[in-house]
């Protein structure tokens, strides 16, 4: 029978079922995509950014075999009798629909409970299959789709690489040392050699012999020592680099929310789910996000997000003032050409009449041009008012990078968002 | 006190060890070996409770081939056991040479000591010693194959697209059931052999395929009795190997295909046969071998009663009526009866003399060794199954007719039915009683090629809702219409097809 082998195999990775894994969400995909836009529905605003249970009915990835029905005769064998003797009448039970499960491992098994196959997905899963089919926007014009470039940094030296990188002071003080280890001893010998022989040219008649010998050796030291490379393959030293990710694509997210009287919680939530959308989708994309926060009534200002969300107002509407204040914050910290500028407006679509059309030449002039993307959405049920219609021209004028949406429940934010967002070509009536 | 003297405890904490593992198996073998425990040699290995979730989900398979079904089963018992609905199994072990025992990291000394005597001696004596897995499967090959199967369809993938292949297993699948030879020996298994021959069979078999397809009549004059005989002329039970051999349309890569599910199949078809017999004799074993350590006082008393308690937890039997019944547990059955043939070997009563006069009094290493060797769950239960055992459990049968309103009680733990009783239990476990007997009847082979499978019933029990589901899969590889008819004793008593037509068209 041989000696036992014991085998330690924790280390050889888990993921074997990867792939089985992977193929079981690749036939799925329909399913799980729906399940993840019904959870962007309902979730709470804080916990976006975590997986989710995926549950898809049994009966859709049922894989069918031969099975006997119900019905015909049955005999089973059970444990556990108690009062029972032979040739006993039971009663059915009632409502037995699962009947008798006994013997039958699959029939009692997927009796109650089990309609429903759920499993989990982790957040990365979950992201993928809510922006599936998105895409940035203007992504491709500054080519930044993922594409992570790299920097070289230097760290320290190897004792390979490319001539090119070759270190020559390094180099060099190794050979340098080479050579005195390897000689040292033969220098040594040399200068007693000489020392002998100093002595004895002092009186050179009786020693001519000595002399002579005495010169060869030294001769043959010194041609030894010569014969020692000055440079040897492995005193080569080389500069190492090492590849070092460079965060090239940093955006930077304005999100602009009215917050006069007449925007609810209700409105905020909307509107802060929108944001959380439009951010997480811009981390996929970017390595860098900074996020400004700017509230506006009749003034607009810029916030930290607790104050942003949750801090009440009153008074009238303003919207100008907001954009007045982004393109202020733009030019001073953000410069398009280091910045990729995205912005989202929310307002429930209140404004005073005569500050639209500013809005727009605001928009039109300074803020439009900068941007990747600007897009607004409004909050109501109620008829569009000037702002709307006001941004309707602008669309028209900017269909690359701006757009704008009616949102009127929770419910439409994620199709709103897709929608804003979907892949060029795809979309547009 | 003064016990501690004389001990030689193996070990005393919880905490394990290589070196510890590995005097344990010393310890183990030894004791296996005056037993007289024939076993292939083990590989034991240490893995991590991700890898034993992994390891769950390809069906016990080292390496198994890709498919999202595979990734279902995962998904599966992951969401079960981050739940704590389930505990994962202590072990896993395959049927290979050399043997491999899976032995998780989170296990306790005494758990991992307890594997070892369980699957690393008892599940490996059996797969070595048991006639069925003599005879279908080749332990020396099976790890080779499986390499082969993997490979061989990746590379279908490569060339033939994920969903095609995919398509095929999701059939295969279906029928992996009905994918082998319930009473023919098979040929044993050999990778390299498959791959060497797997090209020439690619091309014989499709000229086999050709021929019984020619269009061209061989002689008009007989051509009346062709197409009266029936095509096979014996039923066939095999419907995989039918198909493999005998469909139109199927290009030679997924015949193969088929064909390494259908050898995948009857790899465990043994186990499947022998769940009872298997952990039976495995449970037996690691009860007497750990007795033994503790006898011999390798093992200290916090070991023993650790040990008792998982033991007990795994032999235990709900009864029918309890909430967390759900049919016999093979672990608990399997165990007494072996437990009980000791018994009836060195301490007989009255009624072992009657009833098992061969066996009352006999050695009994030699008496567990035959049964384990010669018998499946069915034979083993007709066999061996004594009225003690069936007391103990309290078995009873009880019968379910449709056409009468109550249940019937047909037989309990008395003098008079106990024969009965075996015998309703070794039913219980013939396989082909509890899948429908569906056998390959018919092909249309001048006509339109339609496949006919024929249903028998056995005591009326129809087939479930989702025959016309593996319908569409076997209309899928035969390429045809499909027609399945039930016949009970000369009766048609109900007709499957796909694709679904009217019931009045087809004729018999």
């Amino acid at each position: 029978m041989g000696l036992t082998h014991i085998i330690d195999r924790r280390l050889n990775g888990k993921n074997k079922s990867a792939v089985n894994r992977e193929r079981f969400l690749r036939r799925y995909r329909d399913h799980i995509k729906k399940a993840v836009s019904e959870a962007v529905g309902k979730r709470s605003i804080t916990d976006i950014e975590r997986g989710e249970s995926i549950s898809i009915p049994s009966k859709d990835l049922d894989e069918p075999i031969f099975r006997s029905g119900q019905g015909g005769v049955r005999e089973t064998v059970n444990p556990g009798n108690k009062e029972f003797t032979t040739g006993d009448q039971v009663a059915r039970p009632p409502g037995g629909q699962g009947g008798q499960g006994s013997g039958q491992g699959e029939a009692s098994n997927s009796g109650e409970g089990m309609d429903e196959f759920v499993f989990q997905i982790s957040q990365d899963e979950f992201l993928d299959f809510m922006f599936e089919d998105l895409e940035l926007p203007n992504l491709i014009k500054k080519q930044l789709k993922d594409t992570t470039s790299f920097k070289y940094l230097r760290a320290g030296y190897a004792n390979q690489g490319n001539p090119a990188k070759i270190n020559i002071i390094r180099s060099l003080q190794k050979a340098y040392g080479r050579r005195i280890a390897l000689t040292g001893k033969k220098r040594e010998t040399i200068k007693e050699l000489e020392l002998k022989l100093l002595t004895l040219e002092a009186s050179p008649e009786n020693h001519t012999e000595e002399i002579k010998a005495l010169k060869l050796s030294i001769d043959a030291l010194k041609k030894r020592i010569k014969k020692i490379p000055w440079i040897d393959e492995f005193d080569l030293k080389f500069n190492q680099h090492i590849k070092h990710p460079v965060p090239s694509t940093s955006a930077v997210m304005f999100c602009l929310m009215d917050v006069s009287g007449s925007m609810s919680q209700m409105h905020k939530d909307i509107a802060k789910r929108f944001y959380i959308l439009l951010y997480l989708f811009l981390k996929r994309n970017y390595k860098k996000i900074d996020v400004v926060f700017i509230r506006h009534h009749t003034s607009a200002k810029e916030v930290d997000e607790e104050e942003f969300f949750y801090s009440r107002e009153t008074g009238g509407t303003i919207v100008s003032s907001a954009l007045k204040l982004m393109d202020e914050i733009i030019k001073q910290r953000y410069p398009a050409a280091d910045w990729n500028i995205y912005a989202a407006q929310a307002s429930d679509g209140d404004n005073w009449n005569d500050d639209s059309p500013l809005c727009s030449k605001l928009l039109r002039e300074g803020i439009l041009p900068q941007v990747q993307y600007y897009s607004y959405i409004e909050i109501t049920k109620l008829e569009h008012q000037s702002l709307w219609h006001e941004y309707e021209k602008l669309n028209a004028d900017f269909p690359e990078n701006f757009s704008i949406q009616n949102i009127s429940d929770e419910s439409e934010i994620y199709p709103v968002f897709r929608e804003l967002f979907s892949r060029k070509g795809s979309h547009h009536e | 006190m003064n016990k501690q003297d004389d001990n030689n405890y193996i070990s005393t904490g919880s905490e394990w060890s290589f070196e510890l593992i590995e005097k344990y198996d010393e310890a183990i073998a030894k004791i296996a070996k005056e037993y007289n425990l024939d076993t292939y040699q083990n590989q034991i290995e240490i893995i991590s409770s991700e890898q034993m979730l992994d390891a769950y989900s390809s069906v016990g398979m080292p390496l198994g081939y890709h498919h999202w079904s595979f990734g279902k089963q995962f998904l599966n018992s992951e969401q079960n056991y981050k739940r704590g609905q389930m505990g994962l199994a202590y072990e896993i072990v395959i049927n290979s040479d050399p043997c491999i025992a899976y032995l998780m990291e989170e296990n306790t000394m005494m758990m991992q000591a307890l594997v070892v005597a369980h699957a690393a001696y008892g599940h490996n004596s059996f797969f070595k010693g048991n006639y069925l897995f003599k005879a279908w499967t080749d332990a020396s090959a099976i790890i080779d194959y499986l390499l082969f199967a993997k490979n061989y369809i990746s590379r279908c993938e490569e060339r033939h697209g994920i969903d095609e292949v995919e398509k095929i297993l999701d059939s295969c699948h279906a029928l992996m059931n009905y994918g082998v030879d319930r009473y023919k020996r098979p040929v044993p298994i050999s990778a390299e052999e498959e791959s060497k021959r797997q090209k020439e069979r690619e091309h014989y078999m499709q000229q086999q395929v050709n021929e019984l397809w020619r269009t061209i009549p061989v002689n008009s004059d007989n051509d009346d009795e062709i197409s009266k005989a029936r095509f096979p002329d014996e039923p066939q039970e095999n419907l995989l190997y039918f198909i493999e051999k005998n469909a139109p349309l199927l290009e030679p890569w997924q015949r193969e295909v088929i064909r390494i599910v259908r050898k995948i199949a009857q790899y465990f078809y043994p186990q499947r046969q022998t769940q009872v017999m298997n952990e039976g004799w495995a449970t037996f074993w690691h009860y007497t071998i750990m007795n033994t350590l503790y006898d011999r006082k390798l093992v200290d008393e916090g070991f023993i009663m650790e040990f008792l308690t998982s033991h007990t937890a795994v032999v235990y039997q709900p009864p029918f009526d309890s909430k967390w019944f759900s049919g016999i547990n093979p672990y608990t059955l399997g165990f007494a009866m072996f437990q009980d043939l000791r018994r009836i070997c060195e301490y007989p009563t009255d009624e072992d003399k009657q009833w098992f006069p061969d066996i009352a009094g006999s050695d009994w290493l030699i008496t567990l060794d035959f049964a384990m060797r010669n018998f499946k769950d069915e034979s083993f239960i007709l066999q061996y199954l004594s009225p003690k055992v069936i007391r103990d459990l309290k078995l009873f049968s009880i019968k379910d007719d449709d056409q009468v309103q109550h249940y019937e009680i047909t037989g309990i733990h008395n003098e008079n039915s106990y024969r009965y009783v075996r015998e309703q239990l070794s039913q219980q476990y013939n396989l082909s009683m509890k899948e429908p007997n569906i056998q390959v009847w018919d092909v249309d082979l001048r006509g339109d090629r339609s496949l006919t499978l024929r249903h028998i019933p056995h005591q009326r029990v129809p087939l479930a809702d989702s025959t016309a589901d593996v319908l569409k899969h076997v209309h899928r590889l035969w390429g045809f219409d499909v027609h399945l008819f039930s016949v009970d004793e000369g009766d048609k008593v109900a007709e499957y097809h796909c694709p679904p037509i009217e019931p009045e068209e087809p004729s018999e």
